[in-house]
């Protein structure tokens, strides 16, 4: 059985149908990732899974059982963890009042504690400046924070809101080397981005969508030689 | 350097010390009406500590908190004297005055969670005069709150059989009414410190940081913004109902007149003068903006001795005066003159855009 299901899910903001009837998958242990254009419906979809917006009809099953009309703080308790679009930290608490937050709902104080200092080693700059406000960190930086904060509720599925936004070459590049550690541990990864080729590259499937449909889906392998796709998404 | 324990215990035994002694001090030195403003002082500390946990902690702008000293005045004062002719124990009374302010916190909470900063604000606003209205009206057709008149006679505190209103020997020593409440009010003081330490440094403490910065990045950590900002708005509101019951039981007279809005201004003032959100900050806010308007009627007394007669009207001079503070207070230290490390960090976070840009191109080299 898949870990994250999703049936037939449409989002509507008034009249504006954002999202129209999408259905797709997440197994466990899988990379999986989403591109589509500006306005496709992306970020909407993401909201509405993980229960920050009302979904209009359709169904989403997570680990098993319907997460349809949770709260979305019941939702982060059961495993399932996001990355928002424009990372979402808390910028006036510190890097490492950060990383606490990520371990909210957690009670195993000295696992968080190991935790949190194998999160430093990875990312050393964050360790460098654990006790300066977040908001002052780069905007790279602050992904790592995001993404690691994240990471610090033990997420099953953890699920990233083009993470790779506004970054130089170079930070894109760090970040997913480090989304394709996550998922060597056994995290499962749904990732919406706009750069589809390196997207495509680091996953096992795609799938592509289109005002607010799915229009595509299949192995990153086959996506990635698909001309249309190519012709599309991959830009020059 | 860590401090040792020794110089900490001095330290603390020091301060209780003092504590002990300066109503002595000020009754013998200022007068005994001055150890009556010392007794309110403390009554506005724990306000202010009350009204920090919503608006220092949890971000939650509240401008009708005095209702929750009323809603704990009035249930004393109901309780408590001969309006009913009910005069149920001091031990009771005042818990259930917490209490019910408390769920009249929860009660003002409840529809506006959904509400922030400036809409929050005004509703509560409406909140805090709706109860003082409602205070001041329900006096037809059953004679509830006596209305404008207010309630006289309330019992004084009494514990263990021995009523705080009368004076006593203790030791050789005279206890006088404001002596003894003083004891009491400073007694309760420190814990309402206590649980405001406690609750800073706990999980709800970082829960309201949370909210207070982001609420949907809050929820998406698991947080549960409702009950967190539910907890926050109870917990403000059951320490100004205490407050409240306490007031009643020593002034022996309420009358809605003392819970008007501005009083609620008065109280959001200490605690962004003193500092929003840092304990001792909230404290000195209260006791200065307490102390200081009182001292402030002697210059009546000074203005004939030297001018011959009054050039300006104490209580003008008191609000001039305190304008200016406050002024001055947020230009020159904007986060209150004892800020909490958060605030400090928040007005550095906003100037240090620069420091950003250098970081990101530092990342890109990288
Ligand atoms: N809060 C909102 N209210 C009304 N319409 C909205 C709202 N948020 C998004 N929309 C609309 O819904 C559609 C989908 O938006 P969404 O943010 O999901 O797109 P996206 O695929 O994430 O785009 P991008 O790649 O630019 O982030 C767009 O047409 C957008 O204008
Ligand atoms: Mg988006």
């Amino acid at each position: 059985m898949s870990l994250l299901f999703v049936e037939n899910l449409a989002v509507s903001y008034g009249n504006i149908k954002a999202v129209r009837g999408v259905s797709l998958k997440v197994d466990e242990g899988e990379r999986v990732c989403l591109i589509g254009a500006n306005g496709a419906g992306k970020t909407t979809l993401l909201k509405a899974i993980v229960g920050m917006l009302p979904p209009a009809k359709g169904s989403v099953h997570f680990a098993g059982q319907s997460i349809t009309h949770k709260p979305s703080f019941q939702i982060v308790r059961l495993g399932l963890a996001m990355v928002p679009e424009g990372r979402g930290i808390f910028s006036r608490l510190t890097v490492a009042e950060n990383l606490a937050m990520g371990a909210y709902a957690r009670r195993d104080d000295a696992a968080v504690r190991q935790e949190t200092d194998a999160m430093y080693q990875r990312f050393e700059r964050l360790g460098e400046r654990r006790n300066q406000p977040a908001g002052q960190l780069s905007g790279g930086e602050q992904q790592m924070l995001a993404i690691g904060r994240a990471l610090l509720s033990r997420p099953r599925l953890l699920l990233l809101d083009e993470p790779s936004m506004g970054l130089a070459p170079m930070m894109v590049e760090k970040i997913f080397d480090t989304l394709r550690d996550i998922a060597a541990r056994g995290v499962s990864i749904f990732l919406v981005e706009q750069n589809a080729r390196l997207a495509l590259e680091s996953c096992d499937r795609g799938y592509i969508m289109a005002s607010g449909n799915i229009t595509g889906a299949g192995t990153a392998a086959t996506l990635i030689d698909d001309p249309a796709v190519q012709e599309a998404y991959f830009g020059a | 350097m860590p401090r040792s324990k020794r110089q900490v215990w001095l330290t603390f035994i020091a301060l209780g010390m003092m504590l002990a002694l300066l109503p002595f001090a000020v009754d013998f030195g200022l007068g005994r009406s001055w150890l009556r403003i010392m007794d309110l002082a403390l009554l506005y500390v724990m306000l202010a500590l009350g009204l920090n946990i919503v608006v220092g902690y949890a971000g939650l702008l509240d401008l009708g908190y005095i209702a929750f000293y009323a809603v704990g005045a009035y249930c004393y004062a109901l309780l408590a004297s001969p309006q009913f002719g009910l005069h149920l124990p001091f031990w009771a009374v005042l818990p259930i005055g917490a209490a019910v302010a408390g769920l009249f916190g929860v009660l003002l909470g409840a529809p506006t969670l959904r509400l922030r900063g400036d809409y929050l604000a005004i509703v509560t606003l409406g909140f805090g005069e709706i109860i003082r209205i409602f205070l001041n009206n329900l006096n037809a057709p059953v004679n509830i709150t006596n209305g404008p008149q207010g309630i006289n006679q309330i019992d004084p505190v009494s514990l263990w059989g021995v009523s705080l209103g009368k004076t006593h020997q203790l030791f050789g020593i005279t206890l006088s009414a404001p002596h003894q409440y003083y004891f009491l009010f400073l007694l309760l003081t420190l814990l309402v410190v206590f649980v405001s330490l406690r609750l800073q440094d706990s999980r709800i403490g970082r829960a309201w940081a949370a909210i207070r910065e982001d609420e949907v990045a809050a929820e998406a950590m698991g947080i549960n913004v409702r009950n967190i900002k539910l907890l926050a708005f109870a917990m403000g509101a059951t320490f100004g109902g205490l407050a409240g019951g306490l007031f009643a039981g020593f002034q022996g007279f309420i009358s809605p007149e003392s819970f008007n809005l501005m009083e609620s201004i008065m109280i959001l003032c200490m605690i962004v003068l003193g500092g929003m959100g840092n304990i001792p900050g909230v404290i000195l806010g209260a006791l200065l903006l307490t102390v200081l308007p009182e001292a402030l009627r002697y210059t009546g007394n000074l203005q004939r001795a030297w001018l011959g007669h009054v050039v300006i009207d104490p209580s003008d001079l008191r609000m001039l005066l305190f304008g200016m503070a406050l002024i001055l207070v947020m230009l020159f230290r904007p986060a209150g003159l004892l800020p909490s490390r958060q605030r400090k960090r928040e007005l550095v976070a906003k100037g240090d855009v620069a420091v950003q840009e250098q970081a990101s191109v530092y990342d890109a080299k990288r």
